[in-house]
């Protein structure tokens, strides 16, 4: 079947913060570049991020980007490299200026500055008790804010849009170069290959794997599948951050800039049990660290409810004032989700699965890298990865709150500019595309228009998310992650046998929300397989029968392969572009 | 609990019908996207978009029971033991509830949604004083859902030349930024008989928002400024 080719210099999959901010930098060069997205790019989930974005402007506190990098190093339980670390933090107050002068709506002090709350894991001079107020803030609605900040330049820019396009697969040539997608164009059921000199993916985490997620039903890790397809390894998939205040029973986020603002955590006995678990930052240690504190509380049997499974955030202290002025979001979410108005009584909230730290290898100019000929990191040519879908790693083994809306811009923008390059020093025209590029997509789509009678994609889904949740926790146990792998094998090969019973050509949501499990799938498996296999704890990897974090044997990335379901390892980037390394210390907040 | 849902499938129907469905409520059901949901995977053929399921994305917007709303945010507990679901009204139905919110979003695009200032960008912020950041609230917050814009009667008639509530309110978003420039280019745009002055004031937009926004206010601002400029 010959489809339609389109085109571009560039395209971009995903129009979420950092795909939007790729967009913006090739759309000012004057380059043709296409945004494909699966909904609205208002619609993306960036939309949802709530307390701040990093960025070390010294506006309410003394502060320093290597302050900032020490940070992030230490958060990441040192699994983050280093030279990708220090370059995000040294272009923070760049990014998030610019950001402002496109007119995002910052909160102000009063002398008309941006203003900036304390978050977890954010101190002053390297880890001293005194915390930095780093996390600038539109409210408790910065991602809202930045995503139609951003969605508005392009608008100006004039880029082209492909709103409520899936992308099924990248299509590469016989020497491993990307020339482009093939995608679904949803309203129409017709899919289309798109051609481009370079292809960035900015498609988000993969979070809907879990059954308790604060994400969009959105975030089914299309990029990670198309990746895994097309051979490209995924890096450190077992660490997926848990946000420790999730609404109870609804999964919903509540911001960490209500523990920011001055709020904390009870048990059932009104202790604040953090003072134990960190001592200095206490409310505001780093995710991990939290978390694993208020899954204790809730084992060992102090937690809230009838059912003892949750505690309570209480922000009612702050007063209607400031809860109505920083946090009126939180106080809708609260309402509606938790029946309880925080001005008056404390949220139920327990750990909830919100972050993919790794994802596609990457490196800082958004490259996509994957080893070839014996180089661990081998540019795969005419790819890149931005925004949560990438694993640069700044991150490592555990994320601090607002440093994923800055790791949109900085490499958002990184991956536009090194594109825009890419492209000028490419020839001038495109790649001839191999004779297959389609086929393995379109087989795909043939393959759930003639079967029926199979599994049923939502019941498949269900069980993906139930396994998740039961095998990949807070806290992960031997036997419980070696059931998981198998679990989650069997579920992959029910995947193989789904069958649709819409056929229809027209917005078939049903075959979107197919090719979507298929992808999460892959997500999935490289989640429990790496975390299986390592044999530590680290940042969100926490281990019953390794409680220790073993820097010896373990500190380094993890390659997941589709092909065999195989396991590769490489060296973490310990050397910083221009300063010292942090070296690995014991961790505590 | 009951529905009774709006169905059109183009590539197969030959007009639109009603469709009844039954659900067998569970406790973990609190939204009526939560029944949807649960309602699609007895029937995968039924279609509408969603996405964040906590009302900041602004894909699930229908007629419920005869009012806009978001389906992530509407309880369960809230609405009568049957529920008609309908596409959102005036715009062209793409599938079931699903529809095609391309003039929507031409209107959004028409009053320059985007921060206009022809000065070289300072080295740092730009300064705004909390009191004029102020002025923004109740205006940045929108999620773009069209529950105004398709609940307004002008914009029905003339979705092609009435801006609609939802556009204005994000004009009326820049022309209030004491960082924007551009306030008497943007009230030049809209000074004409059907982008801005289609609006009667019938208020259903501010009564419709999901997000307790009032574009009304907003659309009365911008008339005044028009008229205290014209005196």
């Amino acid at each position: 079947m010959a489809l339609q080719t389109r085109k571009f210099d560039a395209i971009v999959v995903g129009a979420g913060g950092s795909g939007l901010r790729a967009a913006l930098e090739l759309a000012r060069a004057g380059l043709r570049v296409a945004v494909l997205s699966k909904v609205f790019p208002t619609r993306s989930h960036t939309v949802a991020a709530q307390g701040g974005i990093a960025a070390p402007l010294g506006n309410s506190s003394e502060d320093h980007w290597h302050w900032h990098m020490y940070d992030t190093v230490k958060g990441s339980d040192y699994l983050g490299d280093q030279d990708a670390i220090e370059y995000m933090c040294r272009r923070a107050t760049e990014v998030v200026i610019e950001l402002e002068h496109m007119g995002m709506p910052f909160d102000r002090l009063d002398n008309g500055k941006i203003y900036q709350r304390p978050f977890g894991g954010h101190t002053q001079d390297y880890g001293s008790p005194k915390m930095a107020m780093r996390a600038c803030a539109a409210a408790d609605r910065t991602g809202h804010a930045m995503l139609h900040t951003l969605y508005q330049q392009n608008v100006k820019s004039s880029t082209q849009f492909f709103v409520e396009w899936m992308a099924l697969d990248l299509i590469r040539d016989a020497e491993g170069a990307v020339l482009g997608v093939v995608a679904l164009e949803m309203e129409t059921g017709e899919p289309m290959i798109l051609q481009a000199k370079a292809t960035i993916l900015a498609t988000g985490g993969s979070g809907r794997m879990f059954q308790s997620s604060t994400n969009a039903f959105i975030n089914t890790g299309d990029g990670l599948g198309m990746a895994a397809r097309a051979g490209i390894p995924l890096e450190d998939m077992e660490f997926y951050q848990f946000h420790p205040t999730g609404v109870y029973g609804a999964g919903i986020l509540i911001t960490e800039g209500v523990r920011g603002e001055g709020g904390y955590l009870l048990n059932k006995d009104g202790e604040r049990f953090m003072e134990r678990y960190a001592p200095n930052a206490k409310d505001l240690a780093s995710r991990d660290v939290v978390s694993r504190a208020m899954a204790t509380e809730i084992k060992e049997g102090r937690g809230c409810g009838p059912e003892r499974d949750h505690v309570l955030l209480k922000l009612d202290h702050l007063g209607p004032e400031v809860i109505n002025l920083r946090l009126p979001g939180i106080r809708e979410i609260a309402i509606k989700f938790a029946n309880a108005d925080p001005i008056k009584d404390p949220i139920p909230v327990v750990p909830t699965v919100h972050y993919q730290m790794g994802g596609i290898p990457a490196n800082r100019l958004g490259q996509v890298v994957a080893p070839r000929n014996g180089d661990m990191e081998a540019v795969v040519p005419g790819l890149y990865a931005v925004g949560e879908c990438a694993c640069v790693s700044v991150h490592g083994a555990n994320r601090l709150g607002t440093n994923s809306l800055l790791d949109l811009l900085v490499f958002g923008k990184a991956g536009g500019e090194q594109a825009i390059a890419d492209i000028r020093a490419g020839a001038a025209s495109h790649k001839d595309l191999p004779k297959d590029a389609a086929d393995r997509p379109l087989a795909r789509l043939a393959k759930l228009d003639s079967t029926s009678g199979g599994e049923r994609v939502s019941e498949v889904g269900n069980d993906l998310r139930k396994s998740m949740q039961m095998h990949c926790g807070v806290f992960r146990f031997p036997e419980l992650l070696v059931e998981g792998v198998d679990k989650v094998g069997e579920i992959a090969a029910r995947a193989e046998r789904i069958s649709i019973d819409d056929k229809s050509k027209v917005f078939n949501t049903a075959r979107i929300e197919a090719l979507e499990l298929y992808n999460l799938i892959e997500a999935a498996t490289a989640t429990a397989v790496s975390a299986e296999a390592r044999k530590e704890s680290r940042g969100a990897q926490a281990r019953a029968d390794f409680p220790e974090r073993d820097d010896k044997n373990w500190m380094k990335h993890t390659l997941w392969y589709k092909e065999g379901n195989r396991l590769e390892y490489k060296p973490v980037h310990l050397k910083p572009m221009s300063v010292d390394t942090f070296e690995p210390k014991v961790r505590t907040y | 609990m009951r529905f009774s849902i709006y169905r059109y499938d183009p590539d197969k129907d030959a007009r639109p019908r009603m469709q009844d469905y039954e659900l067998k409520l569970e406790a973990t059901d609190r939204m009526l996207l939560d029944a949807l949901v649960r309602l699609k995977a007895q029937d995968d053929s039924l279609s509408f978009r969603r996405s964040c399921r906590e009302g900041v994305c602004g894909s699930d917007a229908m007629n419920i029971n005869g009012k806009n709303g978001l389906a992530c945010i509407t309880k369960i507990a809230d609405l009568p033991d049957k529920v008609t679901l309908r596409p959102l009204p005036g715009l062209p139905v793409v599938r079931d509830l699903i529809v095609d919110m391309t003039q929507f979003f031409n209107q959004y695009h028409s009053i320059k949604p985007y921060l206009i200032n022809h000065d070289a960008p300072p080295e740092r912020e730009r300064l705004q004083l909390p009191a004029e950041r102020e002025e923004l609230n109740g205006l940045y917050e929108c999620i773009l859902c069209a529950c105004c814009s398709t609940s307004c009667p002008s914009f029905w008639w003339n979705p092609d030349k009435y801006v609609g509530p939802a556009g204005l309110l994000q004009a009326y978003r820049f022309i209030a930024d004491t960082r924007d420039q551009a306030t008497s280019e943007r009230l030049d745009n809209l000074d004409d008989p059907y982008r801005l002055f289609r609006c009667h004031t019938i208020m259903n937009c501010t009564d419709a928002c999901p997000k307790n926004l009032n574009p009304a206010q907003a659309i009365g601002k911008i008339k005044e400024m028009l008229v205290r400029r014209a005196v």
